[in-house]
């Protein structure tokens, strides 16, 4: 009888593991057609990850980690391969909101104030009027924008228009938070109090979050798991686990385990550059 | 730094200047243009010619001079402005106020077409290579030639009065209003036609949301020029038609009779129509320029 019963229990666990997969792919690949000749963006490409994780994609540019998180968003199609979101295709995963996405500007609407700019993917979701107001207000105070909804995006200094900007992504409350290269607009003082602030949300709402950047420290600091990507194709270098504890304050830089975590990425920064010579 | 920022007089010293400059030579060319009529008048009637100032009077104050002088329009426009009642065949505002009318019918029907040709465009690419060329080639034809046409075919269906004046004006309206509204409906930033897509947002929401909104300051500028060239369309229309009502009734009356003066004070008036016509339109433009986050 027990042993039926773990019989019957472990296929059911095996696809409870699966669902908690935010995001899966396998040999993915992405070429594209320009003038020049094909241009191998994404190689081979085989990651994945569960929900609630919090990963980096790092690497120089024209190493494709824009281009795997916009076929992750479904804003680019592979060539070859395949990509589960949440378990699902890209697509469904769009049309299901699934996700939220920000972009290195902020992209927001010029000619709306920051609550239209935040209720925008709200009224496109077709919310009432009530629901939106509660959403906004609820958002802008997670990123620190309260009192500032009649202010348009022109008034507000780049830091608080990227916030605004996340909290936009957020209204739409998905499992998955895509960002990228958010702060890299921004200078430093401002990037490390947003980073804090981005540690607190991600602990606060247990969100899946992936982020692109240039910065060591930056992916170190944030991640549970860092993707160390290396141009021309564009290609997984090394994934390396970052086991810090969730909590983390900015004094974490200093210590051993950080710093070590610090040399290994760069380590395969280097590597992956060095292959191909 | 910015202009507002000026005295009044600092802004408005390099207009007085170009005025003062443009008064001179136009003074000077009426007496260059003038004075060989009055000489032959004279020795016609063998009259010896006047001298020093009383010359240049007589000069400058013929009944019918080649090129009026400034003061002889000036004089002519305040009779037929301000001494004549509007409702008189001889005041110049009332057939101001007839070009206007046609004038602001033919620009709206142009906004509107011009719109609703650049919304086709946008939804259909064959569309835009079918239509494109005629649009552009209905403005190499010279208005001119077709305005008569276009009056007497419409005369012919029935339709009469202001709307086939009106017509040639919307005839030249469209075409900045189409060309400009392309170009506005796909002029946002990509970023915010991705941001559309991961929110999986319908055609219908993609432009009221974000294309229109984009395009209103491409729109306000083409609306700026294409108000001027369809008051040049009214008057034009108004050349076939018999003059017998407008600017260009008084225009073409008045190089009917000679009368110079008549059509000088009725192009001063068109000109002065289509300065406060785009004055107006410039007022809306940078309204939408800044309501649409625009930082001039």
């Amino acid at each position: 009888m027990t042993d039926l019963a773990v019989e019957s229990a472990s296929p059911r666990h095996q696809a409870d593991s699966d669902t908690q997969l935010a995001v899966q792919a396998k040999g993915l690949s992405l070429t594209f057609e320009t003038a020049d000749g094909p241009v191998h963006a994404l190689s081979d490409i085989n990651l994945s990850f569960d929900k609630g994780e919090f990963v980096s994609f790092i690497g120089p540019s024209g190493c494709g980690k824009t281009t795997l998180m916009r076929v992750i968003a479904d804003l680019e199609q592979p060539t070859a391969g395949s990509v589960l979101v949440n378990g699902v295709s890209p697509q469904q995963a769009r049309m299901a909101r699934d996700y939220g996405y920000v972009f290195q500007a902020a992209a927001l609407y010029p000619w709306r104030n920051i609550a239209d700019n935040v209720g925008l993917p709200l009224e496109i979701m077709g919310l009432g009027a009530a629901e939106r107001r509660e959403r906004v207000a609820k958002n802008l105070a997670l990123v620190e924008l309260t009192g500032f909804e009649r202010k348009f995006p022109w008034q507000l200094s780049g830091g608080m228009q990227q916030r605004a900007s996340i909290a936009r992504a957020l209204a739409v409350e998905p499992d998955l938070l895509l960002m990228d290269e958010p702060f890299g607009a921004l200078d430093e003082i401002v990037r490390d109090h947003l980073n804090q602030q981005i540690l607190q949300l991600w602990n606060k709402t247990k969100k899946t979050i992936v982020f692109v950047t240039h910065s060591i420290p930056e992916s170190v600091y944030l991640s549970t798991k860092i993707v160390v990507m290396s141009p021309r194709p564009g290609r997984i270098h090394s994934i390396i686990d970052c086991d810090l504890p969730r909590e983390r304050d900015l004094s974490i830089r200093e210590t051993p385990e950080f710093l070590e975590i610090a040399r290994r990425v760069r380590e395969g920064l280097r590597g992956g550059n060095s292959d191909e010579r | 730094m910015s202009a507002d920022s000026q005295p009044l007089l600092a802004r408005m010293g390099p207009v007085l200047a170009v005025l003062a400059v443009l008064f001179v030579v136009w003074y000077g060319s009426a007496m260059a243009l003038n004075a060989p009529f009055e000489h032959d008048q004279n020795q016609r009637n063998g009259v010896e010619d006047l001298s020093g100032m009383a010359w240049v009077g007589a000069v400058l104050n013929q009944k019918r001079p080649v090129l009026p002088a400034p003061h002889q329009v000036a004089e002519e426009l305040y009779a037929t402005t301000v001494k004549k009642k509007i409702t008189s065949k001889r005041s110049l505002v009332h057939h101001a106020l007839i070009t206007l009318k046609t004038t602001l019918l033919g620009f709206g029907l142009g906004t509107v077409i011009g719109i609703l040709l650049a919304v086709a465009i946008l939804h259909n690419l064959a569309l835009e290579r079918a239509l494109m060329p005629w649009i552009i080639a209905s403005q190499t034809v010279p208005i001119l030639a077709i305005a008569p046409m276009i009056i007497v075919v419409l005369n012919a269906i029935g339709v009469q009065g202001l709307l086939p004046k009106a017509f040639i004006s919307t005839y030249l309206a469209f075409f900045p209003i189409v060309v400009g509204m392309v170009k506005g409906l796909r002029a946002a930033d990509p970023q915010l036609f991705d941001l559309m897509r991961t929110y999986s947002a319908s055609n219908w929401q993609l432009f009221w949301k974000l294309r229109l909104p984009a395009s209103l300051p491409y729109l306000t500028t083409s609306m700026k020029i294409a108000v001027a060239i369809a008051l040049v369309g009214a008057i034009v229309a108004e050349l076939p038609t018999g003059a017998v009502a407008g600017l260009g009734a008084r225009l073409l009356a008045g190089s009917y009779y000679g009368q110079t003066i008549q059509i000088w004070s009725a192009l001063v008036m068109a000109s002065v129509l289509a300065a406060c016509l785009v004055a107006l339109l410039g007022l809306v433009d940078s309204w939408a320029r800044r309501r649409m986050g625009q930082q001039t």
